[in-house]
């Protein structure tokens, strides 16, 4: 795959992934008759995180509305820390292994899993279970730590991100999926989906110097995550991203569903306890029309195990 | 066992060492487990009379074990367990595959400069310091040409594989970054190496003859071995192939005798001899009968064990730290932090002799090796370098690994509680302030939350509480203000124990029949 077309690819992916989208609506007729318009979210709460992923994703037509056979995938999970899956820093990685095996079924031909951390990656790959949980699941983990992986290119509809080094998997692969954890953060408010984004470009330290919050906004306008799936099941209420101790952590047992990024946020800021309109970084991404905050203007399908 | 068994023997224990500790020094995947490494480098012998020094432990005393062997028949620790020795017995294998007929011929004893390096090292650590130990020790000098030299070397390779691998989208390697390329270090670790290499590509063991404090010193202890070389008159054809096989050159073919100080114990003569006449004899009996040294000599030795057994009864004392002073920065560090275990920056200064094991273990490379940082005397001493990187919060392996006791063992519960230094926040410097917006980097990364956003004109700005603090330098690692950091972490000089941040318990209930708020 020649990298310097990237744009190009970007663009044929935009294509392709509409197409997919397109398809998946159809196929969804067939594959389920209990469905019969597919929900813009859906938020799901009460069970284990691979059972309540297994339940919420069929509502959405199942993976293969998304993944088409021989489609190369990539998962950006929140693996920002050298922290056990118990702290809650991290993407929970029962979710990571059960959503790679729902690629595979779909027909996927690889599914990537990677982050740039900021603890050393070695450590938080391990220790935060996502490792071992890609690789049983046969996904492939890779290293994110090197400035190797990721290419410069410009966001054109970015305000204050008008250029970025971002990782060869995120601008190469037919299918992007984006897993974060809902958490406290001491200066964007919440970490949700918007903000795991950062994990995806080499250099974060920009964001923090020109403006973090429309840096944040601005990632979406050039590559929107096929899929977000919101990891609410322990969730950190204070001294977050990284959190001291588990007496930080709330068990919410929850997960939200959405392509729109946008509206996964704004969700899963109603579900912490914030309203989503005094999050910046919500509002500049709705002005950029990444996505819609307003929930009312979508469909949603809820459901309470 | 026949003594031309022994050369065999030799070989095979020098490449296991050789082999393993090799590893240790260019493990830059962390494969190789940290407990493992005490074991392998238990018989160094200045790595251990320094850890002995500060902990008086079994688990300290490979170097009596050195002493021991070294009494009873020579110097077969410079053939077998020195590093550096093997590695100088490869340079020379080397010479003599590309000149096969190179042969060894005898060398002056040199005393007077082996004796004068030993007597400067003696000399400055009774003064406390460790600087000529730093320069000199073949341990510590083997780790700095592995980590500073081959390493990267490897890492390159490896790097290049990886790239390469990539574009076929396999990930099973992966580039390593070389964080920190200090110049100065692998400008001094080359001049040794060269050095080493030229001596050792055309005169054997030089070095260990001349240089090296460690051969010196066993050298003296193997002028009273029980068992030492002796060439058997009776049995000597005057062949000379002896000679011509001697990497230190110490075997005097006219009169017969073998400066057995010199001898490196490589039993390459017991291989040659085609008469059975080097042989392996009770020195005892031996020197009852002639007494071969001279009166200068035994008072030389008696005067440099003196030194010796007063070593390690002085403490180490006075500091020799220079504090930075660079008015015109304005984050200006009155101390760099000394990683956690090492106490306080003066025992760490006077008990590390630089191998750069602990730099090349270090999985984010925050350990970085000196140049000025802790003074001119403790120049390629380790210290917490927050521009390259910061200690990880649950990691413990430079306790581990440290050989000489500089770094001495901390739980991992201790070291998440010592405070190698303080976080200091320059307001006028932050993001906030300047630009009016968001940040946030430092208390993201900050594991304890002695760095915690608080509310500050519509947005949040870092406190630091000090005593929460355990001085990882997250903090200052992930400021992105530039020229200058806008928070950094002051070194204590010795180390303190930080508090624990109060546990609350968070008072929420979650009703998971509940409808969503949304």
């Amino acid at each position: 795959m020649n990298r310097r077309n990237f744009i190009k690819k970007s663009i044929q992916t935009g294509f392709a992934a509409g197409a997919v989208y397109s398809i998946g609506n159809y196929s969804n007729l067939f594959a389920s008759q209990l469905i019969s318009d597919t929900p813009d979210l859906v938020a799901i709460k009460g069970g284990p995180p691979n059972v309540m992923f297994d339940k919420a994703i069929q509502y959405l037509g199942g993976m293969k509305s998304f993944v088409k056979k021989g489609e190369s995938v990539v998962i950006k999970p929140n693996i920002g820390w050298d922290v056990s899956p118990e702290g809650g820093a991290n993407t929970n990685p029962v979710l990571i292994n059960i959503i790679i095996k729902h690629c595979f079924e779909a027909g996927a031909k690889d599914v990537y899993v990677f982050d740039h951390t900021c603890d050393n990656w070695n450590r938080c790959y391990t220790n935060s279970g996502i490792e071992r949980a890609t690789k049983d699941a046969g996904g492939k983990i890779v290293p994110g730590n090197s400035e190797n992986y990721y290419h410069e290119v410009e966001l054109k509809r970015a305000k204050n991100l008008t250029n970025a080094k971002i990782h060869e998997l995120i601008l190469n692969s037919d299918v992007f999926i984006n897993v974060p954890v809902l958490k406290e953060h001491g200066s964007a408010g919440l970490t949700i989906c918007m903000k795991n984004l950062m994990g995806a470009v080499w250099d974060r330290r920009f964001w923090h110097r020109n403006n973090l919050h429309q840096c944040i906004a601005d990632f979406p306008s050039f590559r929107k995550p096929d899929l977000n799936i919101v990891d609410a099941y322990y969730v950190m209420k204070r001294n977050g991203p990284r959190g001291t101790s588990r007496n930080d952590l709330v068990e919410m047992k929850s997960q939200i569903i959405s392509k729109d990024i946008v509206a996964a946020d704004s969700a899963a800021a109603k579900l912490f306890g914030i309203n989503p309109d005094t999050i910046s970084y919500i509002n500049m991404a709705d002005e950029l029309n990444v996505g819609t905050k307003n929930l009312n203007k979508l469909s949603i399908k809820r459901i309470i195990m | 066992m026949k003594l031309s068994q022994l050369r065999g023997i030799r070989i095979f224990i020098s490449l296991l060492f050789f082999l393993s500790i090799s590893l240790l020094f260019l493990d830059f995947y962390n494969l190789v487990p940290s407990y493992t490494i005490n074991y392998v480098l238990y018989l160094q012998f200045i790595p251990s009379l320094f850890k002995f020094i500060n902990i008086i432990s079994i688990s300290a005393a490979g170097f009596l074990f050195i002493l021991l062997s070294t009494f009873l028949f020579g110097r077969v620790y410079c053939s077998t367990v020195c590093p550096l020795g093997i590695l100088q017995d490869f340079i020379s294998r080397l010479s003599k595959i590309i000149n096969k007929k190179k042969q060894y011929l005898k060398i002056k004893d040199y005393n007077w400069i082996k004796y004068s390096f030993l007597a400067f090292t003696v000399i400055s650590l009774i003064m406390g310091s460790v600087v000529f130990i730093t320069l000199l020790d073949p341990f510590s000098n083997f780790g700095r040409i592995f980590s500073n030299l081959f390493n990267p070397i490897l890492i390159l390779i490896n790097n290049f594989t990886a790239v390469t691998l990539e574009k076929f989208n396999i990930y099973l390697l992966y580039p390593v970054e070389l964080k920190n390329f200090s110049i100065i270090t692998i400008i001094i670790t080359l001049l040794i190496f060269l050095l080493i290499f030229f001596l050792s590509f055309n005169k054997g063991r030089l070095f260990c003859n001349t240089v090296c404090p460690v051969g010196t010193f066993l050298g003296l202890v193997s002028i009273f071995s029980l068992y030492k070389i002796f060439i058997d008159e009776e049995k000597c054809n005057s062949c000379n192939l002896c000679t011509k096989v001697c990497k230190s050159g110490c075997i005097d073919k006219i009169n017969k005798e073998i400066d057995f100080s010199r001898c490196v114990a490589c039993y390459n003569c017991f291989n040659v001899c085609p008469t059975g006449g080097m042989i392996y004899k009770n020195s005892l009996l031996t020197s009852l009968n002639e007494d071969k040294f001279d009166s200068k000599r035994r008072e030389l030795i008696s005067k440099t064990f003196i030194y010796f057994i007063g070593l390690t009864g002085i403490s180490f004392a006075q500091a020799k730290i220079i504090p930075k002073k660079e008015n015109n920065i304005p984050v200006i560090k009155k101390y760099n932090s000394s990683p956690p275990g090492s106490k306080n920056i003066e025992h760490f200064t006077n008990t590390c002799t630089g191998c750069h094991l602990c730099v090349s273990s270090c999985p984010t490379q925050v350990l970085q090796p000196s140049l000025f940082e802790y003074g001119i005397l403790g120049i390629l001493q380790p210290y917490m370098d927050y521009k390259t990187a910061f200690c990880n919060f649950e990691c413990t392996i430079c306790t581990e690994v440290c050989p000489s006791g500089a770094i001495l063992p901390l739980s991992l519960e201790n070291k998440k509680l010592t405070q190698i230094g303080k976080v200091k926040f320059i307001k006028e410097n932050c993001i906030v302030e300047i630009e009016n917006t968001e940040c946030g980097a430092c208390s993201e990364h900050c594991p304890t939350k002695a760095v915690k956003m608080i509310p500050y004109k519509n947005l949040h700005l870092p406190e630091v509480k000090e005593e929460y603090c355990i001085g990882c330098g997250a903090c200052e690692f992930a400021c992105p203000t530039k020229p200058y950091k806008s928070i950094y972490v002051e070194g204590n000089p010795i180390h303190l124990t930080a508090k624990k941040l109060p546990v609350e318990k968070l008072e929420e209930k979650i009703d998971y029949k509940e409808e969503f708020p949304f």
